[in-house]
């Protein structure tokens, strides 16, 4: 069948620069690029690219240009492009739309119109380049009160905490949606920097056990890879219930992507689909998440706090009301813009709630009840730099998960085509060969210094408001204003007006 | 509680106690090198033999409560009674044998190990059991089962022998083997084809099927004491996924 959709890009080849060395062909897994032996010369074939810009970066001379194709159907603000290209995928294929990454539309992100706060005159700021400044998050549950003796020796038992250095952690990405390459990198830099990185659920990579102590293992409906000795890894098992980009639905590994050592981490046969059932099947209940809660309790001894991750939805402050009452030693929102290796696209971008509106209101719900104490929040979705962090953390988060921001420290462009398996920068694909183009030294060097810069970026934050330690700042929304929001989003957000 | 190391028998009598307690007691039977508890007066107890990784042989009096030797990993149970919802959850390896009934989602995601279950089982037993290399869960149920019996199954085998059903009987169960895209499920008795899920395929047993079905039917009857030759005089029917990737179709790139 002729497809009707237009080119997305424009390669742009100087003829006076290119030397024809091939990179391009090479770089470009999507063979955009060709080399013609008989004219000597390298030709495109533009339906290919993508826009990832591989190619572009990698060219010695500079004489690629990738440019967005004028995109000339008539204005029309109902029938985008967008909306008329994906009727003519789905006309030509019967299929539903598949994408990567989070929601690209234009849903408001509420971080925007959110600002911080800083001192002037009546309080001093603090200059964190000579006083220190404490970024030392625990997540885990907390007592409702400590009893400690006159010799200062702490009485109470406390439920196992997790320290991390930076509240910032890798989210869950599974070996298989994204390589072995990638899972080192982000393994490496979290135990450099001090914090968390997590396995989703496709198991455990034998190289990475010994990164157990800065890992999270993820317990998820396929239950891939899950034993005794991934749970005994791990420093916190979490249990996925749901995921941002997709909530409600499962996830299909497709059998391209399971390759042998794909298959041996998540013990399933190698080039069937890997299907992950939307709900957990021991789960229809919170009492059936207490359940599984306390399986996990007791299958690691009570030595690791269990994270539950759901997707924000409507209803996520009541259900994390139960969550905590189920158990859960953390709790997981992962919001609107979570990503995903794939999902289907009018789930992505049209299922759930943002992650401001469902982290102010189940912080808020949990202050009410009295429970906060007894779990810890965790968000994610779209966090994209160090004042969206802090923002979160004012509005009542313990830590952030980033998934789409680490991606892109090791060179994801966003261009959207995770699904595919073909990811020219090497990062979403178990393709051994664009796999290499990961290099986990310099991986972990990269997402190390990521965090590293975020930190700088929070204590200057924490520094201008007068606060020498994110837990004061946690949960602290007077550190908040809104901008040109409603009197009911304020009001969920807990937040007043600029100027108020 | 006698504590004991070595082969003699350790009681306890669990009537009362706390799951966590329970269970706390056979983590410290276990790495004290036992061989055999017997839990009496068991009453709905969860997670018995979770979190064992001992060949140790736990005898189960009474009625454990759910998750029964959920992620066990190569200790045996022996039930005196009904084992209730997600008995060998996530099991890794081991046995349990179970003479009486066995809720629903019995030998959910098993990844290897053993489950014979003397008579019925509920709602989707053996779903997405999987199988990697030597790694093979069994679950073998005397009786029938009900709907999504074998529900995506990825791997491993699933026995059903529908020993209690009259002449003439079918198994109920509908919907077996949705989505099942691994393994194989061995049906003793009829099914009309409504019943089964649209990525099941029908055959007849080879012979290579039937070494299995022998070995693990002669299992089961030791077991419970059944006689073998009995049970396979019944006609077996072979369920097996028609598709190694039952949901390839569904997407447009």
């Amino acid at each position: 069948m002729k497809t009707y959709i237009p080119n997305k890009f424009i390669v742009e080849r100087d003829p006076e620069r290119c030397i024809r060395c091939q990179v391009c062909v090479n770089q470009c897994s999507f063979d955009s690029h060709y080399y013609d032996a008989e004219d000597d010369e390298v030709r495109s074939r533009e339906e290919n690219c993508v826009g990832c810009h591989r190619c572009v970066l990698f060219c010695p001379t500079g004489a690629l240009t990738i440019r967005r194709s004028p995109l000339d159907y008539r204005e029309n603000y109902n029938w985008s492009s967008e909306v008329i290209e994906d009727i003519i995928k789905q006309a030509e294929t019967g299929g539903m739309l598949l994408t990567g990454m989070g929601n690209d539309k234009s849903q408001r992100i509420y971080w925007d119109h959110l600002l911080l706060n800083a001192s002037q005159v009546t309080n001093p700021s603090i200059d964190p380049l000579r006083e220190p400044m404490e970024l030392i998050t625990y997540l885990g549950r907390k007592p409702d009160c400590v009893e400690v003796d006159l010799r200062c020796v702490l009485g109470t038992e406390l439920a196992p905490q997790v320290k991390l250095d930076v509240p910032v952690m890798f989210a869950a990405m599974s070996y298989g949606a994204v390589s072995l390459n990638v899972q080192e990198s982000l393994a490496r830099a979290a135990t450099e920097i001090g914090t968390l990185w997590n396995t989703g659920e496709g198991g455990l990579h034998p190289s990475l056990y010994k990164y157990g102590n800065n890992t999270i293992v993820q317990v998820a409906s396929g239950r891939f890879g899950v034993d005794a000795e991934y749970m005994d890894a791990g420093r916190v098992v979490e249990i996925k219930i749901g995921q941002g980009a997709k909530p409600g639905i499962g996830g299909h590994l497709p059998g391209e992507k399971v390759s042998a050592d794909v298959s041996r981490t998540r013990m399933i046969p190698q080039g069937t689909d890997a299907l992950s059932p939307a709900p957990q099947h021991d789960i229809y209940s919170i009492e059936d998440l207490s359940q599984l809660i306390y399986a996990l309790k007791e299958a690691t001894n009570y030595t690791k706090p269990i994270s539950v991750k759901i997707a924000a939805v409507h209803n996520a402050a009541a259900i994390g009301s139960g969550m905590v009452r189920a158990g859960a030693d953390i709790i997981v929102l992962d919001g609107l813009r979570g990503a995903t290796g794939a999902a289907p696209k009018i789930i992505r971008d049209n299922v759930g709630i943002p992650i401001e509106m469902a982290l102010a209101s189940l912080d808020t719900r949990l202050r009410q009840e009295g429970i906060r104490n007894l779990a810890s929040i965790v968000v994610s979705g779209g966090i994209r730099n160090s004042g969206d962090v802090a923002k979160a953390i004012a509005l009542g988060a313990d830590a952030v998960y980033i998934g789409t921001a680490a991606l892109i420290a090791l060179g994801c462009t966003v261009c959207q085509q995770c699904h595919t398996g073909k990811c020219a920068w090497g990062i979403c694909t178990t393709d051994l060969a664009l796999t290499k183009r990961v290099n986990p030294d310099i991986g972990a060097r990269r997402l190390a210094n990521l965090l590293r810069g975020w930190s700088l970026e929070l204590k200057d934050i924490l520094g201008g408001m007068g606060i020498n330690a994110l837990e004061s700042l946690r949960g602290n929304r007077l550190h908040l204003r809104g901008v040109g929001l409603t009197d009911t989003e304020l009001g969920i957000l807990g937040v007043r007006m600029v100027g108020d | 509680m006698a504590k004991s190391g070595g082969n003699s028998v350790v009681k306890i009598n669990a009537s009362g106690v706390f799951y966590r307690e329970l269970n706390a007691r056979l983590r410290d039977i276990a790495s004290n090198d036992a061989q055999r508890v017997e839990l009496h007066n068991v009453c709905g107890q969860r997670y018995i033999g979770t979190d064992l990784d001992k060949p140790i042989e736990i005898e189960i009096f009474g009625t454990p409560g759910n998750d029964l030797g959920a992620f066990m990993d190569g200790s045996r149970v022996i039930v005196h009674g009904n084992a209730q919802d997600g008995c060998g959850n996530t099991m890794n390896e081991g046995e349990i044998i179970v003479h009486g009934h066995a809720g629903d989602i019995i030998g959910l995601s098993a990844r290897g190990g053993k489950i014979f279950i003397r008579d019925d089982v509920g709602y989707r037993a053996g779903i997405h059991m999987k199988e990697y290399g030597d790694k093979k869960p069994v679950l073998v149920i005397g009786g029938t089962a009900q709907d999504f019996l074998g529900e995506y199954m990825a791997g491993g085998i699933l026995i059903l022998l529908g020993l209690n059903l009259s002449a003439g009987e079918h198994h109920q169960a509908k919907y077996i083997g949705t989505g099942m895209h691994g393994g194989v499920i061995y049906l003793r008795g009829s099914v009309e084809d409504y019943q089964l899920g649209q990525e099941v395929g029908i055959a007849d047993l080879e012979e290579k099927d039937y070494q299995i079905v022998r070995k693990l039917v002669g299992e089961f009857a030791a077991h419970f004491d059944y006689e073998p030759a009995t049970i396979l005089e019944g006609k077996f029917i072979k369920l097996y996924p028609r598709w190694l990737r039952p949901y390839g179709r569904l997407y447009a790139y």
